[in-house]
């Protein structure tokens, strides 16, 4: 199936099949590898991409059904030369470790602040539930996304 | 963990829809596809093609009226919780939504994929079951209803027919002076819940409650009500007494699984103290 769908900011189309999950084509008919593929059945959240502005698994959504929509992955949170604001707090907080699960991070934080610049610790945690970490223990994650809500403060 | 080909269609009317599944018995209908992708990824579905509802117009309404609040089929989770008519109007749907799984999911999880995958521990299911739902289901010969007890058949089965398409659940208002309760015990945050109790009745001017209603997710093969707990607590005070009987009779009218999560001893012997917890609760307001 023929679809059209705005990644990054760039338009793009591509013939997929349909059972192709919207994790895979970005993947393999973009290159654009930083979306993450864990599990692949929608219990870790590695794969979180932002559709139409909110944040959705990857792998739970085909990509015929991104057909029309605006999609944004970690490529499209920062520049190659700069780190996003979200990005140096991870880093300076030690917020990641193998980094495998930190693009599914990013892409959450990043929606739940655009939308929630104010969350506390607690929405924060809630929030990231669904984003699983086996190396942090998640202390550093949060301490990071509550540093960056500077970053997002409306005004 | 990929699924198995299908073809995909997104027909941009019900009736289209109706057609199509009416001449593909194998298809399956997808919305957020939630539920549905695990199936697919894990091979445990292999339709030969899925008929998804995105262009369809009209089933992602919350309609809110004097008597009822009616949730079109692909109401989403996050449609639910940034409602804020449904706190007074529903409240018990309201809170039991918050703990639907997780944030990304919640984002394109719907109201009808919960319903029609029936998983016996979803919190949809529970509150059409306990909250005396109407089911409208749309199909080759028209428009049907039925209640929410009819619907559910047992774990992931409902009555729906061939090529019939769940398009709205109806629930009767909540009246301002309801007492209600919502409680679910999982062991992560977000999974589907080992134990849930969902309570709601009168209180008259002598303190006594009436229309109880009982519900209960996690502990059977199905959501359902909880007959003997709904008796014990109608024409009594809510006081200690009758809380501790409710949970007891419950936890004799309710024949929980095994499975890895929990033994059915666990699950009966929670969703008794979850009853008389949420009853607690609702006598401390």
């Amino acid at each position: 199936m023929d679809i059209t769908f705005k990644l990054n900011k760039q338009a793009v189309s591509v013939d997929t099949e349909p059972r192709m999950s919207l994790a895979d084509c970005i993947r393999h008919e973009f290159k654009q590898t930083g979306t993450h593929v864990g599990c692949e059945h929608g219990v870790c959240g590695a794969c979180t991409v932002i559709v139409n502005g909110e944040a959705v698994r990857s792998c739970l959504m085909l990509a015929v059904q991104a057909d029309q929509s605006d999609v944004v992955t970690i490529e499209g949170l920062s520049t190659d030369e700069e780190l996003s604001p979200l990005q140096a707090c991870f880093r300076k907080n030690h917020a990641l470790q193998c980094g495998f699960c930190t693009p599914g991070m990013l892409t959450t934080a990043h929606v739940l602040l655009t939308n929630e610049p104010d969350a506390d610790a607690e929405r924060i945690r809630e929030v990231l539930s669904g984003n699983v970490c086996r190396c942090t223990g998640y202390v550093g994650i949060v301490e990071a996304v509550l540093e960056a809500r500077a970053a997002y403060a409306k005004g | 963990m990929k699924p198995a080909a299908f073809d995909y269609v997104a027909p941009s009317t019900l009736d289209e829809a109706i057609t199509i599944l009416n001449d593909n018995p194998d298809a399956k209908i997808i919305s957020g596809g939630q539920s549905l992708m695990p199936l697919l990824a894990f091979r445990l579905a292999a339709p030969s093609i899925l008929v998804d509802l995105r262009n369809i117009p009209d089933l992602d309404h919350i309609e809110i009226s004097e008597g009822e609040v009616r949730l079109g089929a692909r109401v989403r989770w996050v449609d639910i919780e940034k409602d804020e008519r449904l706190r007074t109007a529903h409240p018990l749907l309201a809170r039991a939504i918050e703990h639907v799984a997780h944030y990304q999911v919640r984002n394109r999880g719907t109201v009808g994929g919960s319903c029609c995958h029936a998983d016996p521990a979803a919190e949809m299911p529970g509150i059409a079951v306990a909250c005396d739902a109407i089911m409208v289901i749309a199909g080759p010969s028209g428009v049907r209803e039925i209640d929410a007890a009819s619907f559910f058949a047992g774990a992931l089965q409902t009555n729906l027919e061939e090529a019939e398409i769940l398009v709205a659940v109806r629930l009767p208002r909540f009246s301002p002076g309801r007492r209600w309760g919502f409680e679910e015990f999982a062991r992560r945050r977000g999974d589907f819940a080992i134990a849930g109790v969902l309570v709601h009745f009168e209180i008259d001017d002598h303190g006594r409650i009436s229309d109880a209603h009982v519900g209960a997710i996690g502990v059977g093969d199905v959501a359902r009500r909880i007959g003997a707990a709904e008796d014990a607590l109608n024409g009594c005070l809510l006081d200690p007494q009758t809380i501790e009987a409710a949970g007891l009779v419950a936890s004799e009218d309710i024949e929980p699984m095994d499975d890895i999560h929990a033994g059915s001893d666990y699950r009966r012997a929670l969703y008794a103290k979850l009853l008389q917890r949420v009853l607690h609760v609702i006598a401390g307001e």
